[in-house]
């Protein structure tokens, strides 16, 4: 009896000394913005072959999903993230700020500012687009009622504030060059006003504010609540796939916003749970072809030409204009819009 | 003539009242009831049982369940505890202290959640040094269960405490009288005095326990698979358009607040009797 246990107790030994001498078992943990549950949930499937094939390690990726300022600030409180995939630059310097878990310049470690895929605000509206939406303006006319997110703690949402700003821009100066020209200082400082005002008044169309994108899709979608939902592209896309051509339509205005969504490995944390190396292959790998392909099946703009290419029927036609054209960065159109008691909180107390 | 109308009136305003209670209650919990269990059946018993097959859905029920399993024996000592104290010994600070136990009742779950995120996120020294020392709180499950215990903690004692009261120390007293010690007085003379309303407790403690959801979704961190409990799985599977997964799991839930209902009735009526008893 006693012996058969000594043995049980060697096989096991055995087999866990065996395991972990051939293969190492590494686990992730990816904290995201909302929509990319299913992009992700495809892409560490591909991904944890092609580490294995590549290095014989098993790889287990676990994801966290919530509104891309709510995640960014749990990073900071202490949630223990490998690589942070949020929906634009600001919260990942926020982390690198408050926590001094990244340095600063962590935008310039992966191609194309840290950013593997893009997308932009568009908007869904009910079958037939009975309130005839088509352009920015058109969401203050008379009775249309608009479901966002929360600029305060949804990345989209702060996206589509500035997509609209940046759009009445466009429709008062005719070319956003004006805006850095000196020249035209008094038409940009009147235009401006436009933009604001324009704001100031879409919020107010705002019947819902939804603490993240897959929240406000559901309000728009599941309870039917609202005219006209302001998401990222690929949220559109999925929920018109989800639930039918048949009682959604995307509608692309003639102008958006290049939506930089980025990425970073979190050195603070890789370096003392030891797992710098997959987690700098994981964010890699979203560069590859099979990642940009992933991406592009999921409505995110891949940054490959011949991957954009091969699936530009997913993408519709649309003038960008980046926040650094236009806002001057994210840190400035932070600063300026969304910090405490900045002009979202201006227009949203009146 | 005025007699006739009172006696119609009797007779018609019970049955309109009971009329309106019954379509109340059916509109606010029968019907939603029933459409947890037609969307979790939606596309079958197959797709049903389907949804208990992922291992998401296992780590959600066992992390619920411990976290339970720890919450609820520590609320019952503490509740009996505190309880004890308050009604057995006069001392100064007693309001206090009852004021104290009711706290987290008066506290909005959300605003409980953040208690313990700024009091062991990486942005104070405690939980700097935590996190240093690798000592995962909050975003993680001690978290989940501390969030928990605070929540659910006036359950057990707001139970006792007006039974207790109202048993006053008579027998005790007369236990003293005779000889005997504090354990034995605890063991042979309130406990049986308070086993009902106890267990009355440690239903609705458990209930909460299982199916809280505000608190411990701030302190969990939402990983799939490892801090989420069943009501957080519930909410991580239906923005993952899983409806009839995310509606077999809630099930679940409606499940164990159908078996609360029926062992709180039972269990009220015991207490009831058990009162009765004593009183005679």
């Amino acid at each position: 009896m006693k012996k058969r246990f000594v043995s049980l107790l060697l096989i096991a030994a055995l087999s866990l000394a065996g395991t972990s001498l051939f293969a190492a078992d590494i686990e992730l943990l990816n904290v995201s913005y909302d929509p990319t549950r299913e992009l992700y949930e495809q892409f560490n499937q591909a991904f944890l072959k092609h580490y294995k094939a590549e290095t014989g390690d098993n790889v287990k990726i676990k994801q966290s999903h919530g509104g891309s300022g709510k995640q960014a600030l749990a990073v900071i409180e202490g949630l223990e993230a490998d690589v942070v995939t949020l929906a634009l630059a600001y919260d990942i310097e926020n982390i690198a700020e408050k926590s001094k878990s990244i340095p600063q310049d962590w935008q310039k470690r992966l191609p194309d500012n840290s950013t593997p895929y893009t997308s932009t605000v568009v908007f869904l509206v009910r079958k037939g687009n009975p309130k005839k939406i088509t352009k920015w303006e058109d969401l203050l006319k008379p009775g249309v009622s608009v479901i966002a997110a929360h600029p305060k703690t949804s990345g989209v949402a702060r996206w589509s504030y500035l997509a609209g700003w940046g759009a009445i821009l466009k429709q008062q100066l005719g070319d956003l060059k004006k805006l850095n020209d000196p020249k035209y200082a008094n038409e940009v400082t009147a235009a401006q006003k436009k933009a604001r005002e324009y704001t100031a008044e879409l919020y107010r169309h705002v019947k819902v504010l939804d603490s993240g994108a897959r929240g406000s899709t559901q309000t728009f979608v599941q309870r039917r609540i609202g005219d006209v939902l302001l998401n990222w592209e690929n949220e559109a896309y999925l929920a018109v796939r989800e639930y039918g051509a048949d009682q959604f339509e995307i509608v692309v205005p003639p102008i958006s916003i290049l939506a930089e969504p980025p990425v970073a490995v979190i050195d603070k944390v890789v370096d003392k749970r030891g797992t710098r190396k997959a987690a700098e292959a994981y964010l890699k790998y979203l560069y590859s072809k099979e990642g940009q392909e992933i991406a592009a099946k999921n409505y995110y703009r891949p940054r490959d030409p011949e991957v954009l290419k091969k699936y530009s029927n997913n993408f519709a036609k649309v003038e960008l204009f980046s926040i650094d054209d236009v806002f001057g960065g994210w840190q400035k159109a932070q600063k300026i819009h969304f910090s405490d008691g900045g002009v979202f909180d201006q227009i949203n107390a009146r | 003539m005025k007699n006739k109308t009172t006696r119609w009136s009797d007779r018609v305003i019970p049955i309109l009242m009971i009329t309106l209670t019954l379509l109340f209650v059916s509109l606010f919990l029968i019907i939603p009831l029933i459409s947890i269990f037609t969307e979790a059946f939606r596309q079958g018993t197959r797709a049903y049982l389907e949804s208990f097959k992922d291992e998401y859905a296992w780590s959600a029920i066992r992390l619920t369940l411990i976290t339970a399993g720890i919450a609820v024996p520590m609320n019952v000592v503490f509740g009996v505890m505190a309880a004890w104290c308050i009604t057995k010994f006069q001392f100064r600070g007693k309001n206090i202290l009852i004021t104290l136990i009711d706290l987290p009742f008066a506290i909005s779950p959300v605003i409980a959640g953040l208690i313990f995120v700024l009091a062991f996120g990486q942005r104070t020294a405690l939980g700097a040094w935590l996190i240093d020392h690798d000592i995962k709180i909050i975003f993680a499950a001690p978290g989940i269960v501390l969030a928990t215990v605070f929540v659910t903690f006036p359950f057990v004692a707001r139970e006792l405490i007006p039974l207790m009261q109202e048993q006053g120390t008579l027998e005790e007293e007369a236990a003293v009288s005779l000889g005997a010690g504090g354990w034995s007085i605890f063991w042979r003379v309130t406990l049986p005095n308070i086993k009902w309303g106890l267990l009355y407790g440690l239903i609705l403690c458990n209930a909460r326990a299982m199916g809280e959801f505000g608190a411990v979704s701030v302190v969990s961190g939402h990983i799939r698979g490892e801090t989420n409990t069943v009501p957080l799985y519930i909410e991580t599977l239906y923005a993952g358009y899983s409806t009839v997964a995310a509606f077999s799991m809630a099930t679940l839930l409606a499940g164990l607040a159908i078996i609360t209902l029926i062992a709180k009735s039972i269990v009220e009526w015991k207490v009831k009797r058990g009162r009765r008893n004593t009183e005679t």
